[in-house]
């Protein structure tokens, strides 16, 4: 007993003498709040020290997660605060070149937010999907990510090693330079002890969209390992990294077995189905949570040849993944089908979709399916983008 | 009751009357900031409010943004005194201790605070006194 208290006591975070001065407040108050939340997360996650990261992806810009008080504080903030590693921003709350219908309060405020992140340095990429767009670096870089799916995405498919970082604790690694060296940017953190197998045979993405939604609030570790489902596509991938960040705490997934084993059968699908399944049909079609990469791009233009949407289809991208589209044609192919293309959005939290417009959207995303279910206050049609493909063109 | 050895994740005190849920929470989804009550119908603090409160919870989940909900509450006056997690995640950390909210993990087999009794919560010394 009296050594496990000693351990305790000597186990917090060290600072080096330069970290201790800015956290006292020495090069500016912006650097004290950075080290401040350094200091608080790495307590919290039971780091030892702070390390280097080479790139932070930083959520928190759309008008309607944040707020006034979020505008205030990155006006604020971003008057001293300058980034020191590639800094990559989630997106914001609308397409730019598309404000039609989007309250002028929400455009001054949205622009505000925007500027105050470029006065800092960050790229405006708008991007849920920074792995879709960015070059990546070399295996076991540590970096700091605070998009959900993201995160889970980039420790699972790439190899970079971040935890599942907050918005605030991304933009203090970005402007710091840093961020502690615990749970998933250890080795011994990325072993999970928790195996979820799937006992029946997936049949779309929307299956790895629900044992991700599943297994993230299954399991309390940073990691899990997934068992009894083939080796997912980009397309799986992604729903099934969007799944897990959503409804958990859990940063990575390995395939695999663990210690031990939670059963995913058709039930436990069956359960995530009826809490984010909410409506038989919608109004309208939003595609792109997270945000649809080239392949979906290009297996839903395939899907519609000749054909067309009966009725309204949102395709939510980046803008980066839209030029690369519009150069191969994706983009006009995908239009003459009378999908309509946002840009530097998501389905999740934009004015675009909201319970005023809409009582219903169909969708393919999981989390889609559970930000629009409890912020929104729009009901879901859960239907895979196949499915989607056949029973809505003409 | 007094519990101590707590860990110290934010820094300072307060004292308010213990709002104690078993079930996690995502910030953003489930909180209202201007007015600190809990939305979601679904979870077993449904219409409470933090104003005021030690919230006593798991652990956050979901959407990374939730840290800014805290610094939000701050402003709106509607943040928990403070708070005391079994385990305090980045979401919670970071968002408190921009927001100047003290934060304790329990040790643990720590004894379970009753809900609506009165505690005060001294990060720095890692203790919690609940008063009966």
């Amino acid at each position: 007993m009296v050594l496990i208290l000693f351990e305790e006591i000597i186990s917090g975070l060290e600072l080096s003498r330069d970290e201790e001065e800015a956290l006292a407040g020495k090069p500016g108050d912006a650097l004290a709040s950075a080290y401040r939340i350094l200091v608080a997360i790495g307590e919290a996650t039971g780091a030892k020290k702070l390390v280097p990261v080479k790139w932070a992806h930083v959520s928190g810009v759309n008008y309607n997660t944040i707020g006034d008080a979020g505008v205030q504080f990155l006006d604020k903030f971003s008057r001293t605060a300058k980034v020191v590693v590639r800094t990559t921003l989630n997106p914001m709350g609308y397409d730019k070149n598309h404000p039609e219908g989007i309250p002028e309060k929400f455009q001054g405020k949205q622009t505000s937010i925007v500027k105050s992140y470029e006065r800092m340095g960050v790229t405006p990429s708008f991007t849920c999907t920074p792995y879709e767009v960015f070059d990546i670096p070399r295996k076991g870089t540590a970096v700091s990510f605070a998009e959900s799916n993201a995160a889970v995405y980039s420790n699972s498919l790439l190899g970079l090693m971040t935890n599942k970082e907050s918005s605030l604790s991304a933009l203090a690694s970005s402007v710091t330079g840093k961020a502690p060296l615990s749970e998933l940017r250890l080795d011994e953190g990325r072993n999970p002890k928790v195996n979820i197998e799937a006992n029946f045979k997936f049949g779309s993405e929307l299956d790895y969209g629900l044992m991700g939604y599943f297994a993230g609030k299954a399991v309390k570790d940073s990691s899990v390992a997934l068992s009894g489902i083939f080796k997912p596509s980009t397309i799986e991938a992604k729903a099934l990294s969007a799944g897990i960040g959503t409804s958990g705490s859990c940063g990575m997934f390995t395939l695999g077995k663990a210690k031990e084993k939670i059963s995913f059968d058709k039930k436990e699908a069956k359960a995530v189905m009826d809490e984010l399944n909410t409506a038989e049909d919608g109004d309208i079609i939003t595609l792109g949570s997270p945000q649809l990469g080239m392949n979906e791009l290009d297996l839903l233009a395939r899907l519609t040849e000749g054909k067309k949407f009966n009725k309204r289809c949102m395709i939510f991208c980046s803008r980066a993944i839209h030029n690369q589209a519009a150069k191969v044609g994706l983009t006009g192919r995908l239009e003459r089908s009378g999908a309509e293309f946002m840009c530097d959005s998501c389905t999740c939290l934009t004015p675009y979709v909201i319970k005023e417009k809409y009582d219903s959207v169909v969708s393919n995303s999981v989390k889609g399916a559970y930000y629009l279910n409890n912020s929104n206050k729009v009901m879901v049609a859960l239907k895979d983008i196949k499915t989607i493909a056949k029973e809505y063109t003409e | 009751m007094i519990i101590s050895n707590c860990k110290k994740i934010v820094g300072g005190s307060g004292e308010g009357q213990a709002l104690v849920t078993a079930q996690p929470i995502n910030f953003l989804a489930m909180i209202d900031a201007t007015t600190g009550r809990i939305t979601d119908p679904k979870h077993e603090l449904y219409n409470k409010s933090l104003k005021g409160v030690v919230l006593v919870f798991p652990y956050a989940i979901g959407s990374s943004v939730g840290a800014y909900v805290f610094y939000s509450m701050r402003e709106y006056g509607t943040a928990p005194s403070a708070v005391v997690c079994a385990r305090a995640d980045i979401t919670t950390a970071s968002g408190c201790a921009i927001a100047n909210i003290p934060v304790v993990d329990l040790p643990k087999g720590a004894q379970g605070i009753k809900h609506g009794a009165v505690a005060r919560v001294e990060a720095d010394a890692g203790r919690i006194t609940v008063k009966v």
